[in-house]
């Protein structure tokens, strides 16, 4: 009997059907930031795809994304929003028979992408093979932290690998949120507000061409870059995956810049141009070079060729 | 009359293939206006004929007086001075033929004998270029990069490797001590003191 009157007073008769709907409510409505009362973040929050943007939105976002950053790292940033050039497809060559290992482009990539300092982000990596030891598409056993007082090493030979910029990209295939995809231009390009941090795409990419910020991405104020991309150098958030653009703020300009590894290079081994534009330099070496791809035999299909020029 | 149209057919078709043909060759012969910074002389030493205009030509093969900075080791066997400095008038370096270049145009002089490398340079594929991929280009001269009487590329020292994982700290560094990029302190460095010599 006392038994039965506890239950009673312990039953609240909610349906379980009911519960169910109010604790989803609930969820949901807390992931929305009811914490701040700043709209940048309701704006950042509805942020549509890039691709799916008009003029109008672009702007709204641009001038949002500006007015965050000019806060946040007390500079004023230029976030260009370039379309890509029509009958330009990027494409890059890189001469084996010249690289000296010297790793001049590795830190030129870091001051123009605006690439964390602490910890450290590179875009390049520069791989050194003993001659003759083992093929090149084996990196994951090549030396990447040589350092000898001078390079090239006696007996060595040098790869630098960064994005291939694949026409046929298993990066963007993984992506679950379309956040990474294949411009017309040949460049696969990130919407750093688009990802969400899984990674499927490190873990597709071959060439280990993808780098994640596993904090939040640091670059002292008198080293940044304020002239930036959407799509390419502006700073990037803690948990987003980045790339190399091919430079995109510099390349998609007219006339457009080569990229800063292209212009550092000592020995002249980076080349850059237009793959549909017959009398560029790339198509001279394609036409008139020995040229590979890496990993050809995975049909990613590379626009970064390497090359012997003698 | 039937063989005659065919002779002059025949002989029209020769003469544009031969044109064809000649027009492509003088295009490869060409060598566009580049675009190249002036050459780098050691400071105070051009004009040449300051000093040499009065002296004597001498043409033994020999330790000299001055320019001991210079060591030759390009072909020396095969090569003295003058057989590319021109011994009349020093301002101007002496192709194989006899022709006078300036030193602003030494290519041709390198060319000579490294054609296939002129050929690539002329593509843009042998050396450093900057500028424009789409517009002006910004080309170099073979000795830019390759000293004329030393022309190997000489060694540098590379810039840090990556941290390795054994490196990578967990106490991160202080908001005003984030470490700088190790390329801009080259680069000062560079501009202070201009390129190492080579």
């Amino acid at each position: 009997m006392d038994q039965k009157k506890n239950r009673d007073i312990h039953s609240r008769h909610i349906h379980r059907r009911t519960f169910l709907k109010g604790a989803a409510l609930g969820l949901a409505s807390m992931a929305l930031p009811f914490g701040t009362a700043d709209a940048s973040v309701w704006e950042a929050f509805f942020q549509k795809h890039y691709r799916e943007m008009s003029a109008d939105d672009k702007r709204d976002v641009i001038l949002r994304m500006e007015k965050e950053y000019a806060k946040a790292y007390d500079t004023k940033f230029n976030i260009k929003t370039t379309k890509p050039t029509p009958g330009v497809n990027f494409g890059y060559g890189l001469d084996v028979s010249r690289c000296i290992g010297c790793r001049r482009c590795v830190y030129a990539c870091v001051n123009e992408n605006n690439q964390s300092r602490d910890p450290q982000m590179h875009w390049i990596t520069v791989l050194e093979f003993k001659k003759g030891e083992r093929w090149v598409n084996v990196f994951e056993e090549a030396k990447k932290h040589y350092n000898p007082e001078t390079v090239p090493e006696e007996g060595h030979f040098y790869l630098p690998v960064q994005c291939q910029q694949c026409e046929n990209p298993p990066c963007v295939k993984v992506c679950p949120t379309q956040a990474t995809w294949k411009e017309p231009d040949g460049i696969v390009v990130v919407d750093y507000n688009w990802c969400i941090g899984c990674r499927y795409c490190m873990a597709a990419c071959p060439y280990g061409a993808r780098r994640f910020n596993w904090a939040k991405p640091r670059v002292s104020k008198e080293e940044l870059n304020p002239e930036t991309h959407y799509l390419g150098n502006r700073p990037r958030y803690k948990g987003v995956v980045e790339k190399c653009t091919f430079c995109i703020q510099r390349t998609r300009e007219n006339p457009g810049r080569y990229p800063a590894c292209v212009e550092i290079c000592p020995v002249g081994a980076r080349k850059f141009g237009n793959l549909l534009d017959p009398k560029s330099e790339i198509r001279y070496c394609i036409e008139n070079k020995r040229v590979f791809r890496l990993k050809e035999d995975l049909n990613t299909l590379p626009q970064f060729y390497y090359f012997f020029a003698s | 009359m039937k063989n005659k149209l065919i002779i002059y057919i025949g002989g029209l078709l020769q003469i544009i293939v031969l044109l064809l043909l000649w027009a492509n060759a003088s295009a490869d012969n060409d060598v566009p206006d580049f675009f190249v910074p002036p050459p780098p002389f050691s400071e105070g030493i051009f004009p040449c004929t300051e000093c040499h205009a009065e002296m004597e030509v001498n043409r033994t093969r020999r330790k000299l007086d001055f320019h001991e900075d210079i060591v030759l080791k390009h072909a020396e066997e095969q090569r003295w001075c003058l057989d590319c400095h021109n011994p009349d008038n020093r301002d101007k370096l002496r192709l194989a033929s006899g022709e006078l270049i300036s030193f602003e145009k030494s290519y041709y002089l390198c060319g000579q004998c490294h054609g296939t490398h002129f050929r690539d340079w002329k593509a843009g594929i042998h050396g450093k270029r900057t500028g424009y991929w789409n517009d002006r280009k910004q080309y170099r001269l073979c000795v830019h990069c390759h000293n004329p009487h030393q022309p190997r590329f000489k060694p540098l020292k590379p810039l840090p490797p990556p941290l390795s994982p054994e490196d990578i700290k967990y106490n991160r560094s202080p908001d005003n001590e984030i470490p700088k990029n190790p390329l801009n302190s080259l680069i000062q460095a560079e501009i202070k003191n201009g390129p190492e010599k080579k």
